[in-house]
């Protein structure tokens, strides 16, 4: 049996249909993020399998890889930052609350 | 020539008007009226070397051995290059009427900045608010006024036209709180607005067919051997000419193109001059102070219509029907002014009408100017009476500004009988009566003669017509006269509270003017302003010129018209009597037309409110607010509705944003993946 | 053809994205979510060992696993009780939720299928990039080079820093 690139891009699309569901349900802010982190993984993942698979010895998709890596720790951070700015606003981190800012 | 002179005539009034434009304020009064007189003093230095040196240094850049005088560009900076042919310049011109105008704006600029430092306080010594912003604006118009004459091309001219229009429209509605004076102040602006655009297009026109601004290109020829100077030359005009008739459409609506380009300026001229039927707005003018009327509504400014006839006269004699036009239209308008004057209670009206009559005469003397009647006599009398009338007209409306301070009022009904508290203001007044009424040897004899040669010259229904204008004058002159000086006597209860001769920054440049008044007809313009600068006669000139050139047959009868005027002024406003109200009785309908000086302002009135803003204005003010507006009031409708309707979507729950995101992301990756596989 | 170590790598690694992705969202616990998501991310660092990438599989496990899910874990603790779970969800909300997921499920995987010959193609022999090579790519300037990334990378962390530090610091 060949493992060959269908198989390692199903579950990427699993986890990134995870990451959907999880971001729209939850209420909890920090676990929308974490359903992000999940999207983004995934994200990682095809890059990382499409380099491996079809452009061998090329590098381009594992520094894409990386760098995504680089931005969403940095995302996360300034994320988080901002959820505890609101938690001490508002003593809660409940996203259904957080609706001051339209129109 | 050197260039400094020149430079500094400009610029000095115009740095004037910025320091006490910007600065005034900070200023004391006395601080800011001393330096604007002392700026225009110098100015006043400085333009009569240049004018003297123009007429009498006798270089060669400024007279031929001929004695023909020649025109010198003192300088031509391109100011504005459109294109290669279309280039805007700002120069010094010097010719004998731009000389001429260096002498008589200056001075008459002069007195009125030393007449103003007293005349804008009153009885105590108080200040009027914004005295340092009148002088502001007197510096600001006698900058416009000095780029005018000075002027190299028409579009130049036309710059400074509308900066003294502007300067005008400042200084009428000084007291802008009055709204009397706010109105007048609309009326000038709006008229003489009105007439600019004749004047404008009739540039175009001109420009479009000859290609150029320039004077020195329109009316004369370069003379050879000598930079910057030219003659004026007849052949260069019929050049002009030629170029008109040669164009592909040399005529329209059955005159030539140039007599419509020629008329469409002269009705700028008639505009600025106050020529029927766009005289309205003069009168009104006088809503301004004295000192202004005096500078600007007398002097000045009114004459730069007939100054630009005269610039333009070598073509205007290339289209006798233009000229034709400036005889009829000045000829009604002398008559029509004279008429109004004999009515009028306040005396800066009587004065007002007397000068739309005066212009009136000069238009009508450059009007039948011909170079075959004693070497264009026409053009040297209208230029003449320009320069006398300046100096008399300057000095009866100071001297109106004088009793005016004095009384407080401007009808002549609060003033009868002043000639014993006010000796010097009626002596200079009847210096400045006898000048204009044509008395010999007061400067308004030579130059009304003159011009009534001219037009015996060349009509001698003319002739009859200006003869009787000028007895009106007369008559409505002394008629004034009387009515302030004589009539009834004045019982003074409290002698400290009578009227008296005002302070010396007054009386002075009454005194002065006056003086001008009585030598100013010896000035042997013959031999100074002709219209192609050769003199008109022969020999040398001296200071009994005129009088020897006079023609005793012309200048006999009008003598005898105004003495008899003057005695029938006398008989009738001399001492109180019931004349005058029999007068009146017996022609009642004439009376009431001239007081209500021929209805014009109500015949405006009609066709402005009436027939404009009714017939025309209001459907059109209708389409814009019901159509146009409401078009756009429809669409705001519209999007505020859409907007309120859909507001509700902005909900600030990011997760049904992030739904709605997804939901359209996979709605567009379904049609993709559908359409390619 | 693959070695049965590699294929039951494969399953393990495999199966443990998956169920740990799902309990990630589907438990009620924030701190246990959290957990989860540490298991899933120590997954995709095995996949990419698995496919020679073991940089990159370090730095996975050193950024996101050591990194971010202790932030994750600080932040939880800073804003909700350990032990309390969430309640439960309306059902119009995770009947939302499933539509959309399940949808992106269907046209991403539909899509997947369909595009046959790419997605069976297997596994090529490759070096495992050594560190010489990975440090000149980040460091260079030549063609496929990511100097020019790096640094604006750099500036954006930085940038972050300080923006966390401002944003979250006591008034």
């Amino acid at each position: 049996m060949d493992i060959t690139v269908i198989y390692y891009l199903v579950p990427s699309l699993i986890m990134f249909c995870c990451g959907v569901y999880g971001f729209v349900t939850r209420k909890n802010m920090i676990a929308m993020l974490i359903s992000l982190e999940l999207m983004l993984n995934s994200v990682d993942i095809n890059f990382v399998v499409f380099n491996r698979y079809l452009f061998p010895g090329q590098l381009e998709g594992m520094f894409f890889t990386l760098f995504a890596i680089a931005i969403a720790a940095a995302e996360t951070a300034l994320a988080i930052a901002i959820i505890i700015n609101i938690f001490r606003a508002s003593k809660n981190i409940d996203v259904t609350d957080v609706t001051k800012m339209k129109f | 020539m050197d260039i400094t002179l020149p430079l500094l005539i400009l610029v000095i009034p115009l740095f004037m008007f910025l320091l006490l434009g910007l600065c005034g304020m900070k200023m004391s009064h006395r601080l800011a009226g001393t330096l604007g007189t002392l700026g225009m003093g110098t100015v006043l230095v400085l333009s009569y070397i240049t004018a003297l040196t123009y007429f009498y240094s006798g270089a060669p850049e400024f007279i031929t051995q001929a004695g023909e005088r020649l025109q010198y560009t003192v300088f031509n900076v391109t100011w504005l290059q459109f294109t290669d042919s279309l280039v805007i310049r700002l120069g010094f011109l010097l010719d004998p009427i731009s000389a001429m105008m260096l002498i008589v704006i200056p001075t008459i600029s002069f007195m009125v900045h030393l007449y103003s430092l007293g005349y804008m306080r009153d009885h105590h010594g108080v200040y009027e608010h914004g005295f340092q912003r009148f002088y502001a604006f007197l510096s600001l118009f006698s900058f416009s006024m000095l780029g005018l004459v000075v002027a190299t091309n028409i579009f130049q001219m036309y710059i400074f036209w509308e900066l003294v229009g502007a300067s005008s429209y400042l200084l009428i509605g000084f007291y802008y709180k009055k709204p009397s004076a706010v109105s007048a102040s609309k009326k000038a602006f709006i008229v003489t607005r009105f007439a600019d655009l004749g004047f404008l297009i009739g540039i175009l026109i001109l420009s479009f067919y000859t290609g150029t601004f320039n004077f020195a290109d329109l009316t004369s020829a370069p003379v050879d051997g000598i930079a910057n100077v030219s003659q004026v030359s007849l052949t260069t005009a019929e050049g002009i000419k030629a170029m008109f008739t040669n164009s592909p459409a040399p005529m329209f609506m059955g005159a030539s193109v140039m007599t419509w380009a020629l008329v469409l300026i002269f009705m700028g001229g008639m505009g600025k001059s106050a020529m029927m039927p766009l005289h309205i707005w003069l009168p009104d003018a006088m809503e301004g102070p004295t000192p202004v009327s005096a500078l600007i509504h007398a002097a000045t400014m009114v004459v730069a219509g007939v100054y630009l006839v005269a610039r333009l006269f070598p073509l205007y004699l290339m289209e006798t029907a233009a000229l034709d036009i400036i005889v009829v239209v000045g000829a009604l308008t002398a008559f029509y002014a004279a008429m109004v004057a004999c009515t009028q209670i306040d005396i800066k009206r009587v004065l007002a009408f007397s000068t739309i009559s005066q212009i009136a005469f000069m238009m009508v003397s450059l009007g039948v100017a011909r170079p075959e009647f004693h070497h264009g006599l026409g053009y040297m009398a209208g230029m003449f009476h320009l320069f006398t009338h300046a100096m008399f007209k300057a000095l009866l409306f100071l001297c109106a500004g004088a009793l005016i301070h004095a009384i407080g009022s401007n009808d002549y009904t609060a003033m009868h009988g002043l000639r014993k508290y006010m000796p010097i203001t009626h002596i200079t007044f009847l210096i400045g009566c006898l000048a204009i009424a044509g008395i010999i040897p007061f400067a308004g004899f030579f130059s009304k003669d003159e011009i009534l040669t001219a037009c015996f010259g060349h009509s001698i229904v003319w002739y009859i017509w200006m003869s009787l204008v000028a007895g009106l004058t007369a008559f409505y002159m002394f008629r004034l006269y009387y009515l302030i000086f004589w009539w009834k006597e004045h019982k003074v209860h409290d002698p400290h509270h009578a009227p008296h001769d005002q302070p010396w920054t007054m009386t002075l440049p009454l005194v002065i003017l006056a003086a001008i008044s009585c030598v100013a007809g010896f000035v042997p313009f013959g031999f100074l302003v002709t219209w192609n600068g050769k003199p008109m006669f022969e020999g040398h000139a001296s200071f009994f010129t005129n009088l020897e050139h006079l023609d005793w047959s012309v200048a006999g009868i009008s003598l005898a018209v105004a003495i008899i005027a003057i005695l029938i002024a006398t008989a009738m406003y001399k001492k109180e009597n019931p004349l005058p109200e029999k007068m009146r009785n017996a022609l009642p309908r004439l009376w009431d037309w001239c007081y209500h000086r021929f209805y014009w302002d109500e015949l405006y009135q009609f066709i402005t409110h009436k027939i404009i803003f009714g017939c025309i204005c209001k459907p059109i003010a209708w389409f814009d607010r019901h159509i146009i507006d409401g078009a756009m009031d429809g669409l705001a409708y519209v999007t505020n509705k859409a907007s309120v309707a859909i507001k509700g979507f902005q909900s600030g729950k990011i997760q049904m944003y992030v739904w709605f995101y997804l939901a359209g992301a996979l709605l567009l990756g379904a049609i993709t993946v559908i359409c390619l596989i | 053809m693959e070695s049965v170590g590699s294929i039951i790598m494969y399953v393990i690694i495999a199966l443990s994205i998956i169920v740990f992705s799902v309990l990630t969202v589907t438990t009620r616990k924030i701190l246990r979510s959290a957990t989860y998501l540490l298991f899933t991310l120590f997954a995709t660092a095995a996949l990419y060992f698995k496919l020679d990438y073991e940089f990159l599989g370090a730095v996975q496990i050193a950024v996101y696993a050591g990194g971010i899910v202790v932030l994750f874990v600080f932040s939880i603790l800073l804003t909700s009780h350990p032990g309390h779970s969430s309640e439960k969800l309306v059902s119009r909300k995770r009947v939302l939720g499933l539509s959309l997921a399940v949808a992106t499920l269907v046209i991403a995987g539909y899509a997947l299928i369909s595009r046959c010959s790419v997605m069976f193609a297997s596994l090529p022999a490759m070096d495992n990039p050594d560190m010489k090579t990975i440090g000149e790519t980040l460091m260079g300037t030549g063609h496929g080079q990511y100097l020019l990334p790096f640094e604006a990378i750099s500036v954006l962390l930085l940038a972050c820093i300080i923006g966390g530090v401002v944003v979250a610091r006591k008034r």
